[in-house]
């Protein structure tokens, strides 16, 4: 069964920089790390000391205050570094790969009489669990939650963001079995794809397809909540990566951990953006060597796309979630004159006040330049463009500064992510951190409503 | 970069942590000016959009820009009529520059300091907000006001309308129109009567200048033609009457997309339908001029393009534009025709709109805020069924 969605507000940035549809193998990398930071609100119990060895699948660290969520190796080796930040805060675990790879292998049930019951605990055990995310809160999803429906978009629609027909080429199979177990924990399970997708994704079966037309952020999985069966308050639904559905059914297929990645290296600097076969937590150095950045002085590597992504460098490693690492120019430079209306028509705008309406076709080289400063919130109207949900966005962001929990609610919380607001961020004349407004005021939300 | 070492140069003394780092606000005023800084994304989205609220703030000066030339040669153009000497299109300009550049000094002089002042003692940035209101205050002010109540008027609207209420972006009222409101309030005989809208008045015993709805307020039909009146060669204050120039603010506000197109229209709907309805009712002089003379007389043009689609004041919500555009225009026209102390309504209409724009604004967001809470209880009465 296809339904389609429709969005009609959005932007689609187009940017120099994106990859072809070649997949590589990732070079390998001798060290691997899994990142606490990149599970919002996890506070992470390590299990593991520096020197412990450990096999792919172990648990590094599990959650402190639910601790039937662990958090695994995606390699075996041994723990070199546990990197600490502020109030011996976990910021890294860094462990040194094995040359000949051991991983912990389930024994799994016949898949056609596993219960849901079973398919929880398994997922739990084995430290696939992360790889599960709910709304509201964006946080890791809670065991104990029934959700009333899963979500997986297999649309991605950010700027030079991967796309998924090369992500899950091959992967069908995988990805059908990953479906089925979901299923087992809520039948109400939805798969989102682009509209014009022809690939063997939009004939999955078991879950209801959607077809998502339009402009990002249309392939934000919030969005098409939005538009499919938005969350009320006191509702929860899960929402899965599509890659990590393929790898949830990789572990019900072997039963063992998989934690594969398919990054798309892209960004205007780089001389050879690619897709790369890697892996969760791999070290991002050789890659970024393989793909042409070699003087990354004045670069901002990002883990994710230009939009939503966290800044990382040539040391950091590929994120938990993300499908895209980016890499920009630092825009650390002045602009005389700068501000003058139609001034400096190579950079981006939505707005008329810029000659970059002419350009339609433009393929454009961003750098992370402010483009401005910060100021009250003055222009009214420019929010809504680029927010296709039935949300007052600028009332929302207003009631989330003022930490009126009760408006906020109202307005419709439970139904955004921070994601959702990065093309407000990117667009709003008055330099306002959304994403960042959003994040605290979800924070708050689960501290005082949970 | 030789400018921007000297600028970095004399930045120093100002740099956190240094002995006069609380002024930095006022001095980054003046460096923002020449360059957009080199501050890049810290978190959020890595990458922006080329606009800011400097360039928003430019463009609407820009479209002020036509009608002020305008203005400038009107205030000539109406002293030479009056007094009968033979004139050039330069003299007119330049009398005209003579009487308003030292009201815009003096508008922006006192309102930027206060400004500065503000950012300085609450430690943010100045706004530019004010670039556009400095602008404006004279503007909407008849010529021969003295300099001193320009001053104590901008000193007003920035207090007690801007800061007072938490400065840039918090404000109710429009600024402008409340400075215009204090003179108006506080010093009528410099505001209204029929001697204070042509340039020297009240020194030259020849002239007589009274705005088309002055008189008409006192039952006097106009002999001005439907062009002069649009044309703008007309008395009143400084660059409110000339609907045509005004139009082209219109436009590049309209096309840049700073202005909203929607407040406009609807102001223009309101007030159209309101006269008209006047028109059949005709019962005076100013029921019965024609609506559509209502359109380019007195500030109504003016108001509704540059005044009324202030976006901190005026409705934040696409449908409660519309409403708030309106109700601008029908209470306008319904000012003028009922009120004759105050001839001229669309400062008092977009005022009392401004009040209540909170209030549209409430309705509109409740309405999706109900639509949510239905949807819950639907959603649950269906879980429960």
């Amino acid at each position: 069964m296809s339904i389609d969605i429709k969005i009609r507000k959005g932007l689609n940035l187009r940017l120099k920089g994106a990859a072809p549809n070649t997949l590589k193998t990732a070079p390998a990398s001798t060290n691997c790390a899994i990142n606490p930071t990149d599970f919002h609100g996890v506070f992470p119990k390590l299990v593991c000391k520096e020197g412990t060895s450990i096999q792919a699948g172990q648990p590094l660290f599990f959650s402190k205050y639910q601790d039937s969520i662990q958090f695994v190796s995606p390699v075996s080796g041994t723990v070199k570094e546990i990197k600490r930040g502020a109030k011996r805060k976990v910021l890294e675990i860094v462990v040194a790969a094995d040359k000949k790879q051991q991983s912990v292998k389930h024994k799994l049930p016949a898949l056609h009489k596993i219960t849901p019951e079973q398919v929880k605990e398994l997922l739990l055990a084995s430290g696939n669990w992360p790889f599960i995310k709910q709304r509201p809160y964006d946080i890791v999803a809670d065991p104990n939650a029934t959700p009333k429906a899963i979500f997986v978009s297999a649309l991605a629609t950010a700027p030079l963001s991967a796309q998924f027909d090369v992500i899950l080429e091959g992967q069908q199979d995988a990805f059908q079995t990953g479906i089925d177990m979901l299923s087992k924990l809520s039948p109400n399970l939805h798969l989102s794809v682009g509209a014009k997708e022809s690939s063997q994704i939009a004939e999955t079966k078991n879950c209801t397809i959607h077809r998502v037309k339009g402009p990002h952020p249309a392939g934000n999985v919030g969005v098409q909540i939005h538009h499919i069966d938005p969350i009320n308050a006191g509702e929860t639904v899960w929402v899965v990566g599509a890659e990590d559905v393929a790898n949830i059914g990789r572990f019900f297929q072997t039963g063992v951990f998989d934690a594969s990645r398919t990054l798309a290296v892209v960004g205007h600097p780089l001389s050879t953006p690619c897709y790369y076969k890697s892996k969760v937590g791999a070290s991002l150095a050789p890659i970024l060597k393989d793909v042409g950045a070699e003087n990354l002085a004045d670069l901002r590597v990002i883990n994710g796309d230009v939009l939503t992504g966290t800044t990382t460098s040539s040391a950091g490693y590929v994120g938990y979630y993300n499908n895209t690492v980016s890499v920009l120019p630092e825009g650390d430079r002045y602009r005389m004159f700068g501000w003058l209306p139609f001034a400096g028509p190579k950079i981006h705008s939505i707005s008329n006040t810029s000659l970059s309406w002419l350009f339609p076709k433009r393929q454009y080289t961003p750098d992370t330049n402010l483009n401005g400063e910060e100021r009250a919130l003055v222009v009214t109207g420019e929010m809504e463009r680029v927010f296709p949900m039935d949300i007052y966005p600028m009332q929302l962001l207003k009631a989330c500064m003022a930490n009126d929990i009760e408006k906020m609610e109202q307005l419709g919380i439970y139904e955004v992510a921070p994601e959702d607001f990065a093309l407000i961020d990117y667009a709003n004349s008055s330099k306002i951190e959304a994403q960042a407004i959003i994040r605290d005021a979800l924070d708050l939300m689960y501290k005082e409503v949970g | 970069m030789m400018i921007r070492k000297q600028i970095d140069r004399l930045k120093k003394p100002f740099a956190k942590g240094s002995k006069f780092e609380r002024f930095a606000p006022a001095v980054n005023a003046f460096d923002t000016f020449l360059f957009v800084p080199n501050h890049t994304t810290k978190k959020g989205a890595h990458i922006r959009d080329a606009v800011d609220l400097k360039r928003t703030m430019v463009t609407v000066i820009i479209a002020l820009i036509p009608a002020l030339i305008y203005g400038i040669y009107n205030t000539g153009y109406q002293y030479y009529i009056q007094t009968g000497e033979a004139f050039t299109f330069l003299d007119a300009f330049l009398h005209g520059s003579f009487k308003i550049l030292p009201m815009i000094a003096v508008s922006y002089g006192v309102g930027l300091a206060i400004e500065f002042a503000f950012a300085v003692y609450r430690g943010h940035e100045v706004n530019e907000g004010y670039l556009v209101t400095g602008l404006l205050i004279p503007m909407i002010m008849p010529v021969d006001i003295p300099l001193w109540m320009v001053g104590l008027s901008v000193a007003f609207a920035v207090f007690i309308a801007k800061e007072a209420f938490g400065g840039t972006g918090m404000n109710i009222l429009n600024p402008a129109l409340t400075a215009r409101a204090f003179a108006f309030f506080a010093y009528p005989t410099y505001m209204s009567g029929n001697k204070v809208w042509v340039s020297e008045a009240s020194n030259v015993d020849g002239i007589s200048g009274e705005t088309i709805l002055g008189s008409l307020a006192s039952g006097v039909s106009v002999d001005y033609s439907m062009f002069e009146m649009f044309n703008g060669a007309i008395p009143g204050s400084i660059a409110e009457t000339s609907t045509l120039w005004v139009l082209v603010g219109a436009a590049i506000l309209i096309f840049t997309g700073v202005g909203s197109w929607r407040i406009m229209l609807g102001g223009v709907i309101g007030a159209a339908i309101m006269g008209y309805l006047f028109n059949l009712w005709g019962a005076n002089t100013l029921m019965q001029f024609d609506w559509y003379s209502h359109l380019i007389v007195g500030g109504f043009a003016f108001g509704i393009v540059f005044m009324a689609t202030d976006p901190v004041s005026a409705a934040q919500t696409v449908r409660g534009k519309w409403i708030y555009g309106i109700l601008v225009g029908i209470l306008c026209i319904l000012i003028r025709v009922f009120n004759p102390a105050y001839p001229e309504g669309v400062m008092l209409a977009i005022l009392l709109m401004n009040v209540f724009a909170p209030t549209i604004d409430h309705y509109v967001v409740q309405s999706n805020v109900n639509r949510r809470l239905k949807r819950k209880q639907h959603s649950t009465t269906v879980q429960t069924a």
